[in-house]
């Protein structure tokens, strides 16, 4: 399923310093057609290799304009269906409508915490040089997840 | 220096104490365990740790969970043991794993899904009367956190459920704040491990190239973290039009893990071993929910629950047939059984679970059953739903169809293909005195720890996530967790070696040559026709990836065989990888998109070749359901239960064999007597 990018949306990030669609892609696949010389669509984005696309849907949720959306695989799937993301700070809203026409809405949480709030090491101890060659992690003692097992269940210590 | 053009780059030299190279789950955890332990480092000995990684995509969404979760796989919990765990790992891998690696990770695997959630990863809970909440309702709920007693809702034993969409954005969130921004390169593809120039038994830097900018980097490190995936698109997928990306495994996952460590030397292990996932078939949706959470059974076009119907055959591979769950590779056979004799094809029979479990359910329940199932692809495999809707498939009234995929490579899913690499010396694991077979070369490490946890045979070479051979069912916390280990023995390295100086067996104008080598040969030869992709003296990468999967499909036991192969078909598989090899070098890249498609397939083709040597090498049938050699169509308990490892060459370009002795270090017979529990 082949994202692709809608000319009557897509403003190429011109406010910003880069596309955001170019900088998500796990793949490297969208382009931004600067002079229109590759899609005839100057200052819009594209997805340059369609066939290595994995519909990880990273630059839909991510496009400031809602530019872009996802054709299903032409190989596989027949038309008409339509997944759709509208992803906010703390959850993410689906509109799902089939080729039949049957529509569906789903939302989710996507995250607790607001965004960009995480301080990794707050409450957090100080690693010691004394423990380094220990088996734990410099937070086991407060994260409360270290599964220390019972010593008999190893049978080449005993 | 002037800024650099395409043929001719701006080379950047940069010396680090350690380098990760990487940007998944594996790296995410590296970052954020490395700079309390440096920080440690500078305060308690007064030595200052240059610290640096590099990503061929954004943090945010790379590696493979990317497109986000909806469960994490490995979560031990209070009430079971490493063991237990260590246990499901050998038996899911059919008896040959490193007890130590699964143990130690299965110790620490926790302690990271804490921090997730701590950072705002919403993971579901079951209320005081059984009430199951997603991860934001719990907090209204006020259940507590997993930390504080909080009780997950469990969709197998070892797997809780996630509202997952955001869940690589969280934790890159972390990693990205406790190493610095300062400290993350993105968009480079390291494509080269340099070897020290006065011990080539010893890593000394990295190369790659920006896939933005006309930039090619040299790095220096002492220690270096090797974390980038396994592969994908090493045999021909199902679908070979659009839906090639449509992929189980992420499609950016290129092999280069284990192409890049075989080249500087690094003893491989496991590399026959494959996973073929029975998956709902053309989105590759996640199945685990549907079996576990909501009961689903899978069965034959004529209704049959095959498992139950061919469960005779599980007595065929003792022990690892008997166990409570199979091995994953044991319930595809019983599946292709029914495909080979015409019985598909093989459906998920969702009408009937939602069915029973609606029954006893209001109808508010329902509808929340209803947006489980779906939430279930659209956090991890939005195209699954793409050919639900396409084909007007709504579950609790069509059934689906599941089908076993093209073959993947990697060591943190179902899967133990990797890198061999030194473990925890408290476990009772073999040392350097106890036996080994005699064909291990004498320039290997006998025994299974040399030192530092997660480091390689290669001195200073780390590796986490799908780089660490015979373990496997890491999944994502497990990824995070193991970079978080190796993170923590690599500043313990750089410490016992600061005064050491790297130096690059290769210079750096020489490597440049070598990694613009397919620009080259388009500037070269482009002109010579008129037609771009046509060209005597080239081969464009996609073309070079087809003849890949056609070899790998057709020979190495892929999908066109059913999965079978032989002697023979190995041997001509051999001959064709040689000189698929041998015309990587010709590859083109006409810009630097080209340039990353390029590398990315040299890196299969390493990655394949090892694979395939490997099933020459195992002569038998490991994996039943995952491959087939039809020469040798059996498990050889006597024979073959031990690892294979190999090294690579990289001058001669040629493959060393060997047998590694296998030993237990907790009890598997508990696996196999249920009533003793």
């Amino acid at each position: 399923m082949p994202t692709f990018v809608r000319t009557d949306k897509c403003d190429g990030c011109k406010g910003q310093d880069k596309t955001a669609c170019m900088y998500i892609c796990p793949h490297d696949l969208m382009m931004l057609d600067k002079d229109g010389s590759a899609t005839g669509h100057a200052m819009k984005a594209y997805n340059q290799e369609p066939e290595q696309c994995w519909e990880c849907y990273s630059c839909v949720k991510i496009c400031p304009q809602n530019a872009i959306e996802v054709r299903h695989y032409a190989d596989i799937v027949p038309l008409g269906g339509s997944v759709q993301p509208l992803r906010g700070s703390d959850s993410i809203m689906w509109t799902i409508k089939f080729r039949n026409g049957t529509l569906k809405r789903f939302k989710f949480p996507t995250r607790t915490t607001a965004e960009g709030s995480i301080k990794p090491y707050d409450g957090k101890p100080v690693a010691k040089m004394a423990d380094i060659g220990k088996t734990t992690l410099f937070t086991t003692e407060v994260m409360g997840g270290y599964r220390a097992g019972k010593k008999e269940e190893l049978i080449r210590l005993k | 220096m002037a800024q650099g053009t395409f043929g001719n780059p701006e080379i950047v030299q940069e010396e680090v104490d350690i380098l990760l190279i990487g940007g998944g789950m594996a790296c995410s955890g590296a970052a954020y365990e490395i700079v309390r332990w440096a920080e440690a480092a500078k305060a308690e000995k007064g030595v200052n740790l240059k610290i640096k990684l590099v990503d061929k995509a954004a943090m945010d969404r790379s590696g493979a969970v990317a497109q986000g979760l909806s469960a994490i796989n490995t979560y031990i919990g209070p009430e079971q043991d490493p063991a237990d765990y260590t246990r499901m790992v050998s038996n899911d891998l059919m008896g040959i794993t490193r007890d130590d690696l699964a143990y130690d990770l299965g110790r620490v695997v926790d302690d990271s899904v804490h921090l997730f959630e701590e950072w705002g990863l919403p993971i579901w809970k079951t209320d005081a009367q059984g009430v199951r909440h997603d991860g934001a309702e719990s907090i209204r709920e006020g259940l507590p956190a997993l930390k504080d007693g909080g009780k997950p809702v469990r969709s197998g034993k070892w797997q809780i459920m996630i509202n997952g969409e955001s869940y690589k954005w969280i934790v890159a969130e972390a990693a990205k704040k406790a190493l610095g921004s300062q400290n993350i390169q993105e968009r480079i593809f390291i494509v080269k491990l340099v070897n020290d120039k006065n011990d080539p038994s010893r890593i000394a830097g990295a190369v790659g190239f920006s896939v933005r900018e006309h930039k090619l980097y040299v790095f220096k490190a002492k220690a270096i973290l090797l974390a980038c995936g396994g592969a994908v698109n090493i045999f021909r997928p199902r679908s070979v039009g659009e839906g090639t990306g449509r992929a189980w495994y992420p499609v950016w996952n290129a092999g280069s893990t284990y192409a890049m460590a075989a080249e500087a030397g690094a003893e491989l292990t496991m590399m026959e071993n494959r996973f073929v996932p029975a998956r709902f078939k053309d989105g590759y949706g996640p199945v685990g929910a549907w079996f576990l959470l909501f009961k689903a059974k899978a069965t034959n076009a004529y209704g049959e629950d095959y498992m139950t119907k061919n469960k005779a055959l599980l007595d065929d591979y003792p022990p690892y047939g008997q166990a409570a769950v199979p091995a994953s590779c044991l319930r595809n056979h019983l599946m292709l059984k029914e495909m080979k004799e015409g019985r598909g094809p093989i459906y998920m029979d969702t009408v009937t679970a939602l069915a029973k479990l609606s029954a006893t359910l209001t109808p508010k329940e329902v509808k929340h059953l209803e947006a489980e199932a779906w939430e279930d692809f659209l956090d991890m495999c939005i195209g699954q739903c793409g050919v639900w809707v396409g084909e007007n498939i709504e579950p609790e009234k069509k059934n689906s169809e599941l089908m076993p995929t093209e073959p993947y490579l990697l060591g943190s899913h179902s899967g133990c293909c990797g890198i061999w690499v030194s473990g925890p010396e408290d476990l009772g694991a073999p040392t350097a005195k106890d036996e080994e077979y005699p064909d291990v070369p004498a320039s290997q490490p006998r025994g299974w720890n040399w030192g530092y946890r997660s480091m390689t045979t290669v001195k200073g070479l780390f590796t986490a996530g799908d780089g660490v051979g015979a373990s496997g069912h890491k999944f994502s916390s497990g990824s995070h967790a193991e970079g978080r280990l190796a993170a923590k023995a690599m500043v313990k390295f750089a410490l016992d070696n600061k005064d050491w100086k790297p130096e690059l067996d290769t210079p750096p104008e020489q490597l440049a040559e070598e990694i613009y080598k397919p620009v080259r040969n388009y500037l070269q030869h482009k002109d010579y026709t008129t037609a771009i992709d046509v060209n005597p003296h080239y081969i464009v990468p996609k073309m070079l990836q087809f003849r890949l999967q056609k070899i790998m499909d057709e020979y190495v036991a892929g999908v066109a065989t059913y999965y079978n192969t032989n002697d023979k078909m190995l041997k001509v598989a051999e001959e064709k990888l040689e000189m698929l090899k041998e015309d990587s070098f010709k590859m083109r890249a006409k810009d630097l998109h080209e340039l990353l498609r390029a590398w990315e397939n040299y890196h299969r083709i390493l990655t394949a070749e090892a694979h395939m040597k490997h099933i020459q090498f195992r002569e038998e049938s490991r994996y039943p359901g995952f491959y087939y050699r039809t020469d040798k169509n059996f498990v050889d308990e006597k024979n073959w239960k031990c690892f294979v490892n190999s090294i690579y060459d990289r001058k001669t370009h040629k493959w060393t064999l060997f047998k590694r002795k296998h030993v237990d270090l907790v009890d598997k017979s508990k696996l196999f007597k249920p009533a003793a529990h």
